[in-house]
């Protein structure tokens, strides 16, 4: 846990635990939420909402009960940033979410820690409770008065689309993880009907480094739409995989050449979610208004079969699809189908295509993240490797 | 199911309940519960949560087919659980999960005959900096390598 010699311009700079805390009790709500609003800090699970907008509202709300809940069900293939952050780190999470209490006037706090990461359970308790020996949890918090915060760690069991906010929310209240209809958004009616607010790990993360030094500074990291830094979990064909904390705006060429990336050929920003770029692409920036991603980056070299790649990550769609809706229970088979026919070698141009454009469909018809983003690696790797896929030039096994 | 098998079990999911507080919230904890100590959760364990929750067995059913770590049939003592996503894959997943197979003498989705281990697929479990990588039960194991993976099953014998 004491592995302290990560170096980065903000999640990763110096900080004194209780720091963030302590700071934000001698400020008031609403000027947290200014501060949170210069920093223009935008959700990290990948979706990018303004934070200080979701706060906001919740905070607007009158209620007998808020929650602030952790998303800690990081499932998205390739991505551990989260993992590092609870592991090491787990200062900034839980004093994002007691910053976060205070601010929207929540007394309940809850981390959905996904069912696989179970093995952190006893250090992150044991966090916990050393916060509790501090006040940084528990009654009157710090010596504020009326200020009660605390949090417990509810595990997941299993099921990648419960990392889909409103899926969390069932599965918290003892349901099927079964996304809802939005709206209404958990904003207004989150866990138990109440407003909730729901941040991705990295998110809460950010709050206390924001209220300490302040929106404008958060501001200086980054491009104009996308403030901050971000975490990316590297993994594949690289000399130094690991969890790196870059500003927004950096190139994915400069990435694959901090960890040592030879010979690639792709890079999967955001996951089996995300999109697939080719190798004339690489000048692009990992942005909000570019390449959007959760932080996810695998790398494939020149030795990689793109098919194999995308056949994995289309049964990982067929396995996680949660079923409650046609477009992303049948899509997803049909997807996994048609690369099974490229893979063999048995595939009508005329079928593919269609397949493409159900791909479309499935973005604008499914009912949660989880359908609307799992065509895109299909689209993507088909659209931008189809010379080595259809006409069998290009990489090592490419037929 | 003896009779005093039974009594035990309600005993025990009575217990749970007041752990957790007698509301449907409650359920995935108490099956959480179940389910490690059991390796999955029984019948008559299902109607007696349902019973004490207030809430139809079916509801209960319907939850547990859900979710890919709660399970009705029994499996193992150790559940392996091998990632099979794509950066593990790229590591050599395929190596390593012939070479258990082999050693144990089952298929991924079986269970020894002495129940000892259950061998299954999980997607990605957040270790793709350290693959290939396998969780059993709460433990996780990273850079695996064909005989690195079957000297940690021997050692679990």
């Amino acid at each position: 846990m004491e592995n302290k010699k990560r170096k980065g311009p903000v999640l990763f700079s110096k900080y004194t635990p209780g720091e963030g805390v302590k700071k934000a009790l001698s400020l008031s709500r609403e000027d947290i939420l200014f501060e949170l609003r210069d920093s223009k800090l935008k959700g990290r699970g990948g979706a990018g909402f303004p934070t200080a907008t979701k706060w906001t509202i919740v905070a607007a709300a009158i209620a007998e009960q808020k929650y602030v809940i952790c998303n800690a069900d990081e499932g998205e293939p390739g991505t551990f940033k989260d993992r590092v952050l609870l592991l090491e780190y787990p200062e900034l999470v839980f004093e994002g979410m007691v910053i976060a209490g205070y601010t929207i006037g929540a007394t309940k706090g809850i981390v959905y820690l996904r069912g696989e990461y179970e093995y952190m359970l006893k250090s992150l308790e044991d966090y916990l409770e050393s916060m509790r020996k501090n006040n940084l949890l528990g009654k009157n918090i710090l010596g504020k008065e009326n200020f009660d915060f605390d949090i417990t760690i509810r595990l997941g069991s299993g099921a990648y689309v419960c990392g889909e906010e409103t899926a969390l929310i069932e599965s918290l209240e003892g349901n099927r993880g079964e996304a809802r209809n939005r709206p209404p958004y958990p904003v207004n009616t989150g866990y138990m009907g109440m407003p909730t607010v729901v941040n991705n790990v990295e998110t809460l993360a950010s709050i206390p480094h924001i209220v300490t030094k302040g929106g404008e500074w958060y501001r200086k990291h980054g491009t104009d739409k996308s403030s901050g830094s971000k975490l990316f979990s590297v993994s594949g064909d690289c000399e130094r995989p690991g969890v790196y904390e870059l500003p927004w705006g950096t190139k994915i060429s400069e990435l694959l050449k901090l960890v040592g990336a030879k010979n690639t050929k792709a890079v999967q920003v955001g996951g089996a979610s995300g999109v697939c770029i080719p190798k004339s692409q690489f000048d692009r920036t990992l942005a909000y208004e570019d390449v959007a991603t959760g932080g996810s980056i695998m790398i494939f070299n020149e030795s990689r079969n793109m098919i194999h790649i995308l056949k994995n990550f289309m049964e990982f769609f067929v396995e996680e699809s949660c079923g409650q809706c046609t477009p992303c229970r049948i899509g997803n088979v049909k997807l996994l189908e048609g690369v099974e026919m490229i893979e063999k070698g048995e595939y009508k141009f005329s079928y593919i295509n269609q397949l493409k454009e159900l791909g479309r469909t499935m973005q604008v018809a499914s009912k949660c993240g989880l359908g609307q983003s799992s065509p895109n690696a299909f689209i993507s790797i088909l659209e931008n490797f189809k010379e080595e896929i259809f006409n069998g030039n290009g990489g090592n096994h490419g037929k | 199911m003896l009779v005093l098998e039974k009594n035990a079990m309600t005993e025990e999911i009575e217990l749970l309940v007041k752990k957790y507080g007698k509301s449907r919230s409650s359920l995935i904890p108490i099956l959480q519960d179940v389910q490690r100590k059991y390796k999955y959760i029984p019948d008559f364990a299902q109607q007696e949560i349902a019973r004490l929750l207030d809430i139809h067995p079916v509801e209960v059913f319907s939850v547990i087919s859900f979710y890919s770590f709660l399970n009705t049939t029994p499996k193992g003592k150790y559940i392996v659980r091998l990632c099979q996503t794509i950066s593990c894959d790229m590591q050599g997943k395929a190596l390593v999960a012939k070479a258990i197979e082999r050693e144990l003498g089952i298929k991924f989705g079986e269970t020894t005959k002495d129940n000892k281990f259950t061998l299954e697929f999980a997607n990605c479990v957040g270790m793709c900096d350290q693959g290939p990588a396998m969780i059993i039960n709460e433990r996780v194991y990273t850079h695996l390598t064909p005989e690195k993976a079957v000297q940690i099953l021997n050692e679990l014998k």
